[in-house]
């Protein structure tokens, strides 16, 4: 039974449409910005914004495969630019989770709720 | 020595009297005597200046006419008026030698007399000092030979005359005398002044013969020959105020709250004297119609103020009477064209009324002294009927007296009765000329007056039996430096000075130095010819003579009959004309008349201007003041609530604009970025619909 459902999926992935990615990519982007409103840690906000990121990055490889972008047809432009985001990313991931080291050495927490100086 | 030194000598005069006024306010107190010997003997050296410059002129200069004259001020061409230079400047004609020395006479004996009438006065040195500065400022007008000068001598006269009527100031009478004088004499002033001006702006000039010479060649003042005739009763409104002429006469007896003395100066010399020989100086330029003017301004003075003597109590005030009735002959005798008599009257009047002043200060001081030694403090010593019997203990003063009455009367081989009856002939001639018969007869009525109560106050002062004969006692004649004036004035009065004739003066040395002067009016503007005129004096001089004559007589006997003998009951007539009496003690209730239309339609239009002032003016002030205020409170609410509310409006709307904005301000990344997920959201479906 169950080989049947693998089979049935793997006989479908071929029909896998642009559209399909965005879905994944918008569900993941939502999730991610849930994460990022909702979540108290800052390093949950922080994994939150890691989704947000990938999300995109999703997008730019399905608009690169599925594309009709450039007249020639689809081309590796997005490709490139996912992996620049993901360079970013760790980057920013390195800076984040610094700025999150002074935040708990000043203020003795990592909960967001709590440091809003910047209200002042 | 010339003419010229003449008039040097005259200005030692003018200046001797001045110079005494300095040293006796600076320095009198402090001198022995309190300086009266420095005074006098100033006043002294100048009469015999005085007399020795008139006899020269009457002999060795006679006809010459000296001058001296300096540029006061030259502002060249003034624009609007012309050339604006005044000459200031002394001459010394008969005229004014004549009148120097008149004034010199009087003058000194004053200043002898007051030496014993003032002698335990609190401010007697002030008053030496002033009786000084009195005699300068006539000799100022006698001299001048412009009518600028003559108005500074003329305003001085009016301050001197104040200072010494109101000597006692601290009795209100007195002070309030005096500042009725100087009033009263300032309208008249102003007249003058007018005249003047019309003078000055036609002229150029001030100076009396070259307005004579410009009038003579034809000009006319402002291009007209009725302001010739109207500037010449202008000028002689100066004189109406100064000699006390009606309507102006009120304040002369009044001013006998001044020490008698004063009053000798006054009425003789040195103030009312300056009217008439204002009109003499100026006499050449009055026209025919302007003359009929002075003529019965004079001869209205004559008679109202005689019919007022009649009936006065006081001593002084029947004397003053008398002298406003005088000067009114005087004024009539120059209105009249009787020129030389009216001039000759102000001379032998001078003499006389100065006696008459001094024989009643005489009296009063006889008085006092009796009242005094009595401790009567009540008793009027001027009042005659207080008096009476007085001939047996002041018999120097009452023959003195006596002769100044028979010279004031009429009575010849007086001086009094060769110049009365010159104005008396001249008012004849004047009527024959003219047919103005009402001023001959008046004039001989008034005469008739005169001699009435003169005699009157005589014989109820020094005949009959006294009022009180404990107080009759103590009556003493006057000390010699005070009886001793009184007889020289008494010599004076006699004819001999004046003229050899005792019945006629024409061929006096008055007459023959004191001619009419030309006039230098126009032919038919001009009054009746002097040589004619002269002839028609020459006629009516022996019906004069004997009319006078007539009035005079009888005008003494009922004054004997009456108040001597007692065979005209004096009470029983006065009650029986009890209203015309009462009319004439009040003295024709003139005091009455401008103390309601004068003084209180003063009151009257002050009190109006008050209420226009207080009411519409002070309302119009408080209206504005109140509409201010109303307009201000409208627009301070206006203020305090459109533009401020607009103001607290648009800070309450940022408030509460910050206020809603401040809650989007969490200070919480988070927040913001749902803030920026929904506003995405919200724009993305706002582009959706467009």
């Amino acid at each position: 039974m169950q080989t049947s459902l693998f089979n049935g999926v793997l006989a479908w992935l071929p029909n896998v449409q642009l559209a399909h990615f965005l879905i994944v990519s918008a569900i993941l982007f939502a999730l991610g910005l849930y994460g990022i409103v909702t979540r108290r840690n800052a390093i949950m906000v922080l994994m939150g914004v890691e989704l947000v990121l990938n999300a995109a990055n999703i997008n730019l490889i399905a608009f690169s495969r599925y594309g009709g972008l450039h007249a020639s047809g689809p081309a590796l432009d997005g490709q490139v630019a996912a992996i620049f985001v993901i360079i970013l990313a760790a980057a920013e991931a390195a800076i984040a989770l610094a700025i999150v080291l002074n935040i708990y050495n000043r203020f003795q927490t990592v909960n967001v709720d709590e440091v809003s100086s910047l209200k002042e | 020595m010339s003419a010229d030194t003449l008039v040097t000598l005259s200005l030692a005069v003018l200046l001797l009297p001045l110079a005494g006024f300095v040293l006796m306010m600076f320095f009198g107190k402090k001198l022995p005597r309190q300086g009266d010997w420095l005074e006098t003997g100033i006043i002294t050296i100048a009469l015999g200046i005085a007399l020795y410059v008139l006899f020269q002129k009457m002999t060795t200069f006679a006809g010459e006419v000296g001058s001296l004259r300096f540029t006061w001020i030259d502002f060249h061409e003034v624009p609007g008026i012309g050339p604006l230079k005044i000459v200031l400047g002394f001459t010394i004609d008969n005229l004014a030698a004549i009148m120097m020395a008149v004034v010199m006479i009087i003058s000194t004996l004053v200043h002898y007399f007051s030496i014993g009438y003032m002698h335990d006065d609190v401010r007697y040195s002030r008053y030496f000092g002033y009786l000084g500065i009195f005699t300068f400022s006539m000799l100022v007008i006698v001299l001048a030979d412009n009518l600028f000068l003559l108005y500074v001598g003329w305003e001085l006269v009016g301050l001197s005359s104040y200072l010494l009527i109101g000597h006692w100031y601290e009795k209100k009478s007195a002070s309030n005398a005096a500042m009725k004088a100087f009033i009263t004499n300032r309208v008249g002033d102003l007249g003058f002044f007018i005249g003047m001006a019309i003078m000055f702006t036609t002229f150029h000039t001030f100076g009396l013969t070259e307005i004579f010479a410009g009038l003579q060649s034809g000009q006319m003042p402002l291009g007209s020959e009725s302001w010739l005739t109207v500037a010449g009763v202008l000028i002689f409104c100066g004189a109406i105020g100064k000699s006390a002429q009606f309507p102006l006469h009120v304040w002369l007896p009044d001013a006998m709250e001044g020490p008698t003395p004063v009053s000798a100066l006054i009425h003789a010399a040195t103030m009312v004297a300056a009217g008439v020989y204002l009109v003499a100086r100026v006499f050449p330029l009055l026209t025919a119609d302007a003359l009929m003017v002075i003529a019965y301004i004079g001869l209205t003075t004559a008679f109202i103020s005689a019919t007022i003597a009649i009936a006065q109590n006081d001593i002084k005030k029947v004397l003053a009477y008398s002298t406003i009735s005088q000067l009114g002959y005087m004024v009539m005798g120059l209105g009249v064209g009787a020129y030389t008599y009216g001039f000759m009257h102000l001379v032998t009047h001078a003499m006389f009324k100065a006696g008459l002043f001094l024989g009643s200060g005489s009296v009063i001081h006889a008085m006092h002294g009796a009242m005094h030694h009595q401790h009567d403090h009540h008793t009027d010593p001027q009042d005659i009927r207080n008096m009476g019997g007085l001939r047996t203990k002041m018999p120097v003063t009452f023959w003195a007296f006596v002769i100044y009455t028979l010279a004031i009367s009429g009575v010849p081989l007086t001086s009094g009765f060769m110049s009365k009856d010159g104005i008396l002939a001249g008012t004849m001639a004047f009527a024959g000329f003219t047919g103005h018969t009402l001023i001959p007869i008046v004039g001989f009525f008034v005469a008739g007056l005169t001699a009435f109560y003169m005699f009157r106050l005589v014989i109820l002062t020094f005949l009959g039996a006294h009022a009180d004969e404990k107080r009759f006692a103590h009556v003493h004649e006057s000390p010699k430096v005070m009886i001793i004036p009184l007889m020289i004035l008494a010599v004076l009065s006699v004819f001999v000075f004046y003229s050899w004739n005792p019945l006629d003066a024409s061929h006096g040395w008055i007459s023959q130095a004191l001619p009419r002067p030309a006039t230098v009016v126009p032919e038919h503007l001009a009054a009746t010819e002097a040589a004619e005129f002269a002839e028609g004096v020459h006629h009516a001089h022996m019906p004069a003579m004997l009319l006078s004559l007539t009035v005079a007589g009888l005008g003494i006997a009922l004054a004997f009959a009456t108040y001597y003998w007692k065979k005209i009951s004096a009470d029983r007539i006065a009650t029986s004309l009890a209203p015309v009496h009462r009319f004439l003690v009040d003295k024709w209730r003139f005091d009455e008349l401008y103390g309601t239309v004068v003084v209180g339609g003063t009151l009257a239009l002050t009190r109006a201007l008050n209420w226009v002032d207080s009411k519409i003016i002070d309302g119009a002030v408080n209206g504005a003041g109140w509409a201010t205020r109303g307009t201000s409170f409208i627009s301070s609410r206006f203020d305090a609530l459109v533009i401020d509310g607009i103001v607290n409006l648009s800070a309450y709307l940022s408030g509460f604009g910050g206020l809603v904005l401040r809650k989007f301000q969490t200070g919480k990344v988070q927040t913001y970025v749902l803030f920026t997920v929904a506003s995405v959201l919200v724009l993305y479906f706002v582009f959706r619909m467009v």
